[in-house]
């Protein structure tokens, strides 16, 4: 029976002991492949920047003091480093945040409905984060360096 | 206490993931709920926000509580995360101890530190 219907079909390539170099970069990734790998990857980019997550939670609270050297490393600059630096950081965090709360709805909606678990809506729901999350980034990206 | 799980399974204590599964799912639904209400604050406000009002959104004893609550949540939701990723791709099992202990000892930190903060306020 097995061998009939996978006769007709060309023979997929196997994929066994990956190598990051070489099988990675021609690996085609479907595009819900694509939201997962991002879901892992910007949490660990929140994982990573959490001690400065926390500093602005700190100094944005604080005091009216810690409040202005919150604004001014973003306007200023700080460490060194420029403001718009800074600014992209938070960008960073923005589009992470933004891409794994969109990923773990979808995540959530497909452990509580069996309709969403299809590869039509794996397709289309990738789709929808991909979009949204990239698209509200741009938008609020726009706004932390002031083009509208 | 025994309870049958079934012939094909081996009971090893483990649980199957499935405590550790629920658990960041359920935070996941807490911290998103926070969001939505801290966001509505910020949103429904009137005039730009400066410090008055970002603080003023933190200076309550219930919202004190409740960031609490996500802080906690938040250090369990990224440790089960992190686990996944260093039991995903670290093999051997001495880096992958030292990553998990590093993981731990970074996450009570932040944890310790937000807290610190969120009662200064």
């Amino acid at each position: 029976m097995s061998e009939l219907a996978t006769s007709v079909t060309k023979k997929r390539p196997e994929f066994r002991n990956i190598n990051a170099f070489t099988d990675l970069p021609t690996y085609r990734l479907p595009i819900a492949g694509i939201v997962s790998i991002l879901h892992r990857i910007s949490g660990a980019i929140m994982f990573i920047l959490m001690p400065f997550i926390i500093w602005m939670f700190d100094n944005s609270i604080s005091s009216e003091i810690s409040f202005a050297r919150f604004k001014g490393a973003f306007n200023v600059g700080m460490l060194g480093l420029p403001g718009f630096i800074w600014k992209l950081v938070a960008l960073a965090l923005i589009w992470a945040y933004l891409h794994h709360f969109i990923a773990g709805l979808r995540h959530l909606w497909m452990d509580t409905s069996h309709e969403a678990v299809s590869k039509e809506f794996g397709k289309s729901s990738a789709v929808f984060t991909l979009a949204v999350s990239v698209g509200l980034t741009l938008i609020l990206g726009a706004k932390l360096f002031g083009l509208y | 206490m025994s309870v049958n799980y079934g012939s094909k399974r081996i009971v090893v204590g483990a649980h199957y993931g499935l405590r550790d599964w629920l658990g960041q799912r359920i935070t996941a639904a807490l911290m998103a709920l926070f969001t939505l209400l801290v966001l509505a604050q910020v949103v429904f406000s009137k005039g730009p926000i400066g410090y008055d009002k970002w603080a003023g959104i933190f200076s309550a004893q219930w919202m004190k509580v409740l960031t609490f609550s996500v802080i906690v949540a938040l250090l369990y939701h990224v440790w089960v995360g992190m686990r996944d990723i260093w039991m995903d791709y670290i093999k051997p099992v001495s880096l992958r101890l030292a990553l998990q202990v590093f993981t731990i000892v970074w996450l009570v930190g932040c944890a310790g530190w937000a807290i610190q903060a969120l009662w200064r306020v």
